[in-house]
């Protein structure tokens, strides 16, 4: 039984002379399972993103996320999702505390009960000492350890990531990394990971999904069998020689 | 909130020369500071003067709260359709084209009730303005925000709450401050349509007595009200928008 299945999946914008953004995509993730989504900027991991969130819907083939479709029964997964985006987006008008607490306001949790979450989250992230500090007193690695701290908030069956680290710099990118995959596993969420770099895909998934345009899977990886089999190096070959194109 | 010394210094320089001025020409044109400092004085004293100048604020703030309300649907309808907007816009053009004078007319011939008329010239001028300003501000709201509070798939009133009403209000906060300004210009105007209290009114009362001290007392009031309401949604705005940050250099 997998909690996300794609099949047959085609996406064509109104207006778009290049064709389609996502064509006939076929993927499904298991629960439990955390899938790193990799491959070059503009092959249609976004629109396969907006697509697994609903803001979007398919021109073609079914979507089911935990048996809803996440367009047409939107509300039907509130609060079963969350998503960490590649900016922070966090409100500029609330505070930290306030930001982290957001999605449970939003699911009318009580005023106490859902700032007692935001504390907790806050301060597993390390960010206890700045709750009451506004987002633009907060620099970009606190800002998105924020995000975070606000999507894990909710307590939801799937966690989305839309490159949430590639606008931090190397040390800060990779301290968040490594957090956000004990987290996951701490919290036994399902969660896809878009991405475009080879490294963080290899140390963030259970299995890495390499995408190419139009917004297809040209193939797979399981970790850690693929590291057994090729070695680091080996599979980030692997991976580039499907991404450029040269292989699968 | 630090009281500055340039402002008071600007002030008393104005004083100062009109004072000069006083000396130099008769009273109906420049009266004595202390003739018009008696008279603002009676104003802010006399009970069936303090009612005028209270008549007047009160029919800035119920016409600005009119056009606040009414311009402030259209502004947000326009930002939800672009049909309606396609529709609607043109004809705020137009109206913004339209003279206050113009109003003043138009509402002596519709309305009978003085008080009503007032209350639609203020509306009929300030409208426009309401509409573009929270319309451009609905249309500010930040995509990434909006996909970020999707994602959570609130109600929408819920979005409306959380999203929309934050991140229109510094727009609605300048509306507000700009559009006080020019209500307190037309406001005189439209009291010259027969209302029998006002600043409107007594300014028209001390033309045709050729009372000058009367007249510049009249309009300091009217000046007064602006600076205290704008002060008061200056500090509604530094309450609210508290969050915004602040450049220890200035650009």
């Amino acid at each position: 039984m997998s909690v996300v299945n794609f099949a047959g999946v085609s996406k064509r914008f109104e207006g778009e002379s290049q064709g389609y953004a996502v064509k006939d995509l076929d993927l499904s993730i298991a629960p439990g399972e955390l899938v790193a989504v990799v491959g070059k900027t503009g092959c249609g991991k976004s629109t396969m993103f907006n697509l697994l969130i609903g803001l979007i819907a398919p021109s073609a083939g079914e979507i089911r996320v935990l048996g809803c479709n996440p367009f047409a029964d939107f509300d039907a997964l509130a609060g079963k999702i969350s998503v960490v985006f590649q900016n922070d987006r966090l409100l500029p008008w609330r505070s930290a505390l306030e930001n982290v607490a957001y999605g449970l306001e939003l699911r009318h949790v009580a005023r106490e009960r859902r700032l007692a979450v935001g504390r907790d989250w806050l301060k597993r992230l390390g960010l206890e000492a700045h709750q009451d500090k506004y987002p633009h007193s907060l620099s970009g690695g606190m800002r998105q350890r924020v995000s975070i701290a606000r999507a894990f908030a909710t307590d939801p069956e799937i966690l989305l990531c839309d490159e949430p680290f590639s606008a931090l710099d190397e040390l800060t990118g990779a301290s968040l990394r490594s957090e956000f995959r004990r987290l996951v596993q701490e919290t036994h969420k399902t969660g896809v990971f878009v991405t475009h770099s080879i490294r963080e895909a290899m140390d963030i998934g259970d299995r890495i999904l390499v995408f190419c345009a139009p917004g297809h899977v040209a193939a797979e990886f399981s970790l850690p069998a693929s590291l057994r089999e090729l070695g680091e190096e080996g599979l980030k070959q692997r991976i580039l020689e499907v991404m450029g194109g040269t292989g699968a | 909130m630090r009281l500055r010394k340039e402002p008071i210094i600007s002030g008393l320089v104005l004083i100062g020369l009109w004072q000069v001025a006083s000396l130099f020409f008769p009273p109906f044109l420049f009266p004595s500071v202390l003739a018009i400092g008696r008279d603002l004085l009676a104003i802010l004293t006399q009970g069936d003067l303090v009612v005028g100048a209270l008549a007047t604020s009160a029919r800035i703030l119920g016409g600005m709260a009119g056009a606040f309300l009414v311009g402030g649907a259209i502004g947000l309808w326009m930002g939800r359709s672009t049909t309606f907007e396609r529709y609607i816009h043109p004809l705020l053009i137009f109206n913004q084209g339209i003279p206050a004078l113009s109003w003043v007319v138009i509402s002596i011939i519709w309305f009978k009730s003085t008080e009503f008329r007032i209350w639609f010239i203020i509306l009929m001028t300030t409208l426009p303005a309401f509409a573009f300003q929270i319309h451009d501000s609905y249309r500010a709201i930040s995509k990434d925000l909006i996909e970020m509070a999707m994602s959570f798939r609130p109600s929408k009133w819920d979005m409306v709450r959380t999203l929309i009403w934050p991140s229109i209000l510094p727009g609605i906060m300048t509306a507000w401050k700009v559009n006080l300004g020019n209500v307190s210009r037309v406001v005189v105007v439209a009291e010259l349509v027969g209302a029998g209290i006002g600043v409107g009114y007594e300014l028209l009362q001390r033309q045709q007595l050729f009372d000058m001290a009367g007249a510049i007392a009249w309009t300091l009031v009217l000046v007064l009200f602006v600076v205290v309401t704008q002060g008061l949604v200056t500090l509604l705005e530094s309450h609210f928008l508290r969050y915004r940050p602040t450049s220890e250099r200035q650009l």
